[in-house]
């Protein structure tokens, strides 16, 4: 009935749909957060610390498996030097990765990681690693990438093995910017 | 409620609503009656005809996405494949939800909405017509495109009706496109519904029609006017993700450039749990509306029926993740959406502890909304008990992606949602076309529905215990016996909607004349207006004390 309400209230509503559209997008990047603060989801959100771990817990052992896949769109051949390591949580330890790329072209990889037990995720943290970046290789090039880690002494116990599996894919050059966000 | 009195003087409102000449300054050349030929409805910004026209399109949508389900059940009523390819099959469960879902139910609500709304607090009309004639008219837009996609090469949508990647992009048939667009629309259309609907209980309300005093239709619209604004945006923000990944090299959900399918998972959910209760919600409100009407009671607990309402809408953002179980969630996660989901079920128990009470010692007859209400209370507690099944998270492990699921979400949907559309049909059709429909053909539509419907989904529940795969052509043989008895129920349930439809018509066309008030135990202003319904009416609010 009062002409001005009604105007008030439509677009008070308007503005909340339109609202809530761009609180649909912003669940993309609040999803990541929430993950990384709590180390949900097995993603592998460790930091580029540079701080170094001076308590390193000798009483026990932890196994490393490193596991590789490619996909198959990648022409490359892609290995761990090391299938597994046994490490005391909080000793710092480089394992390199060994990458040829067997196709005649310049191609572009990207490892995505992936560690379980998911909740074991947080503990293993790396303080340098090619995932970091975009890994490029010309034609039949051969390199050695490396991953410097430790276990969080905090582990918990009934973590006795964690499996770091790195899946390359093939990258479109530019398409880092889309991921960039994510790491 | 109870004390609403209303100014009962039908001769009254006739002078003053049917009275097409009288001059109203405010209306102008609109207050004609209606116009004649298809403008009328092109054009139409009255909320009577807008309200047929969703009603009439929810009807047809009803039919086309039955007719999918009577395919799928061919299909399925003998393991191996028969009829249909495999890729169809996928393309009529999809197709069959989606329409189900955003034509059937969805619109009928929102023709109900159109019709009642204005009727029930004394207004003369939706607070802003202009935005209801396009609400509408969005709608045959939105499915012709989704329809036509199945007719394009590689076929319509594929992917089950909730969408997932990366069936939906990688996977998915070239006409995704066409499927995004017309949910865009659908979704379009349902927000400016809702918005028409919030503003005009809101602004529109007769004099003395306090919030309090407003029927429970009312208020259960209005609070699912609410969730559709907060989470069909979030559904359009789904979908345009799933195009831009899928078109324009995007990686929302695509791990190989860092995205994540799951979280399409939890923005689909976010949206898609509210959107259950926006299909339940108005249907408490109609039941609500019709069990006191026939047990000659005031509904029982009225303010705990609004804020069961209000608590069961805010409840309803925090569960979404009982859809995904089985990701790999949490620990934490599970127990959390484990325990909201069971804590949800109390404000619907609270509703259906309500109505039985209304029940109780009432002089109870009979008709025929009366039937499908009663069905409604009884069948969708099974639903909500196989719900609550369904939330113990270890039982899930094996219960999801089952015939399980499938029975559950029949039983709220179509004895619960669809159930409660027939039942406010039958009760408002007098009201509507102004004559009494065939109470005996009612009946037949009734009884047959409700041997059918049980026929069709109570078995489902053992095929999934047993471990049938929901989504799927084919079976193993173990599940032959039930499937055939599910299939024939199935057709029998979509044989006995021909009656319905027979009752409408017969009902629209003529009969016994309907009185202001058809049903002696009815309360509310919608029954001070005579039927049919005059165009206009309202014009003088009436007074509510
Ligand atoms: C007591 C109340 C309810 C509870 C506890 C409940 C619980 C659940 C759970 C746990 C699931 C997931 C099952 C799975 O996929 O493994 C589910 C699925 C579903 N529920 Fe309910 N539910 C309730 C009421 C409702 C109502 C009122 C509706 C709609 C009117 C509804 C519609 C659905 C639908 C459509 C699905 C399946 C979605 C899909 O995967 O396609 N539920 N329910
Ligand atoms: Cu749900």
């Amino acid at each position: 009935m009062t002409a001005p309400k009604i105007k008030k209230h439509l677009r008070l509503l308007i503005f909340s749909a339109v609202g809530m559209f761009g609180f649909g997008f912003a669940l993309v990047p609040l999803y990541d957060v929430f993950c990384d603060i709590t180390g949900l989801n097995g993603k592998d959100y460790s930091r580029e610390s540079s701080v170094p771990m001076t308590t390193v817990d000798e009483s026990r052992t932890v196994k490393v498996e490193f596991v590789t896949y490619l996909n198959k769109q990648l022409p490359w051949q892609f290995k761990p030097e090391i299938n597994s390591i046994e490490l005391h949580p909080g000793e710092r330890y480089q394992v390199s990765f060994m990458a040829v790329n067997q196709s005649d072209q310049d191609t572009f990889g990207r490892a995505v990681p992936s560690i379980s037990p998911g909740y074991g995720a947080q503990y293993l943290v790396k303080t340098e690693c090619f995932c970091f970046q975009e890994q490029m290789l010309a034609a039949n090039e051969e390199a050695t990438m490396p991953l410097i880690f430790y276990i969080d002494p905090n582990i918990p116990a009934d973590i006795s093995t964690l499996t770091l599996a790195y899946t390359l894919f093939k990258n479109e050059p530019n398409a880092d910017l889309a991921m960039n966000q994510k790491k | 409620m109870s004390d609403i009195k209303i100014k009962d003087n039908a001769e009254q409102m006739i002078n003053s609503t049917s009275d097409l000449h009288h001059a109203d300054p405010h209306q102008g050349a609109e207050h004609h009656g209606a116009p004649k030929g298809y403008k009328r409805w092109l054009f139409s910004t009255n909320h009577k005809d807008i309200g047929s026209l969703y009603l009439w399109f929810s009807l047809t949508m009803f039919f086309i996405g039955g007719a999918m389900a009577m395919i799928i059940r061919a299909e399925l009523f003998q393991p191996g494949l028969q009829l249909v390819e495999p890729n169809f099959f996928n393309q009529m469960t999809t197709s069959h939800g989606l329409i189900m879902v955003f034509g059937a139910v969805m619109p009928a609500f929102v023709g109900l909405a159109n019709w009642m709304l204005p009727l029930m607090i004394g207004a003369p009309d939706m607070a802003l017509p202009r935005m209801n004639n396009w609400s509408f008219w969005i709608l045959p837009f939105a499915f012709s495109l989704l329809l036509l996609s199945l007719f394009t090469e590689g076929g319509g949508p594929n992917f089950g009706w909730t969408f997932y990647p990366p069936l939906s992009t990688k996977y998915s048939p070239d006409s995704t496109a066409m499927f995004v667009f017309s949910v865009h629309l659908m979704g379009i259309s349902s927000i400016m519904g809702a918005i028409n609907v919030i503003v005009t209980i809101l602004n529109m309300r007769a004099p003395g029609m306090t919030m309090m005093k407003m029927p429970m239709f009312v208020w259960t619209w209005l609070i699912t006017a609410f969730l559709l604004i907060a989470v069909m945006p979030v559904l359009a923000g789904a979908v345009t993700m799933i195009l831009t990944d899928k078109y324009f090299g995007t990686s929302f959900f695509d791990a190989a450039g860092g995205g994540d399918p799951v979280l399409f998972q939890h923005i689909f959910w976010f949206f898609g749990h509210p959107e259950v209760y926006i299909m339940i919600l108005p249907s408490f409100g109609i039941i609500s509306a019709i069990i006191p009407t026939f047990a000659r009671k005031q509904l029982f607990g009225y303010h705990s029926m609004v804020y069961a309402t209000a608590s069961i809408a805010i409840l309803s953002f925090t569960v979404w993740a009982h859809h995904m179980f089985t990701v790999g969630l949490p620990l934490a996660a599970e127990l959390f959406f484990m325990y909201c989901t069971m804590l949800i079920s109390v404000p619907t128990g609270v509703k259906i502890f309500n109505w039985v009470s209304t029940l109780w010692r009432g002089s109870i007859t009979f008709e025929v909304p009366m039937l499908f209400s009663l069905a409604f209370i009884v069948l969708f507690t099974i639903g909500g008990f196989s719900g609550l099944m369904l939330a113990i998270t270890p039982a899930d492990f094996q219960y999801h992606d089952t015939y399980f699921v499938v029975a559950h979400f029949h039983y709220v949907l179509v004895t619960g949602a669809v159930f409660s559309i027939m039942a406010a049909a039958y009760y408002w059709l007098p009201k509507w076309t102004g004559y009494m429909f065939n109470e005996r053909l009612g009946k037949w539509h009734f009884w047959c529905s409700l041997i059918s419907v049980n026929i069709l989904f109570f078995p489902m529940h053992f095929l999934g215990l047993a471990g049938m795969p929901r989504r799927i052509p084919d079976y193993a043989l173990q599940f032959a016996d039930i499937n055939k008895i599910v299939s024939i129920g199935g057709f029998m349930f979509g044989l006995s909607q021909l009656l319905f439809v027979a009752v409408v018509i017969m009902a629209v066309r003529g009969g016994q004349k309907a009185p202001a008030k058809p049903w002696e135990g009815a309360e509310g202003l919608e029954w001070t207006v005579p039927s049919p319904a005059p165009y206009h009416t309202f014009d003088t609010p009436p007074e509510v004390k």
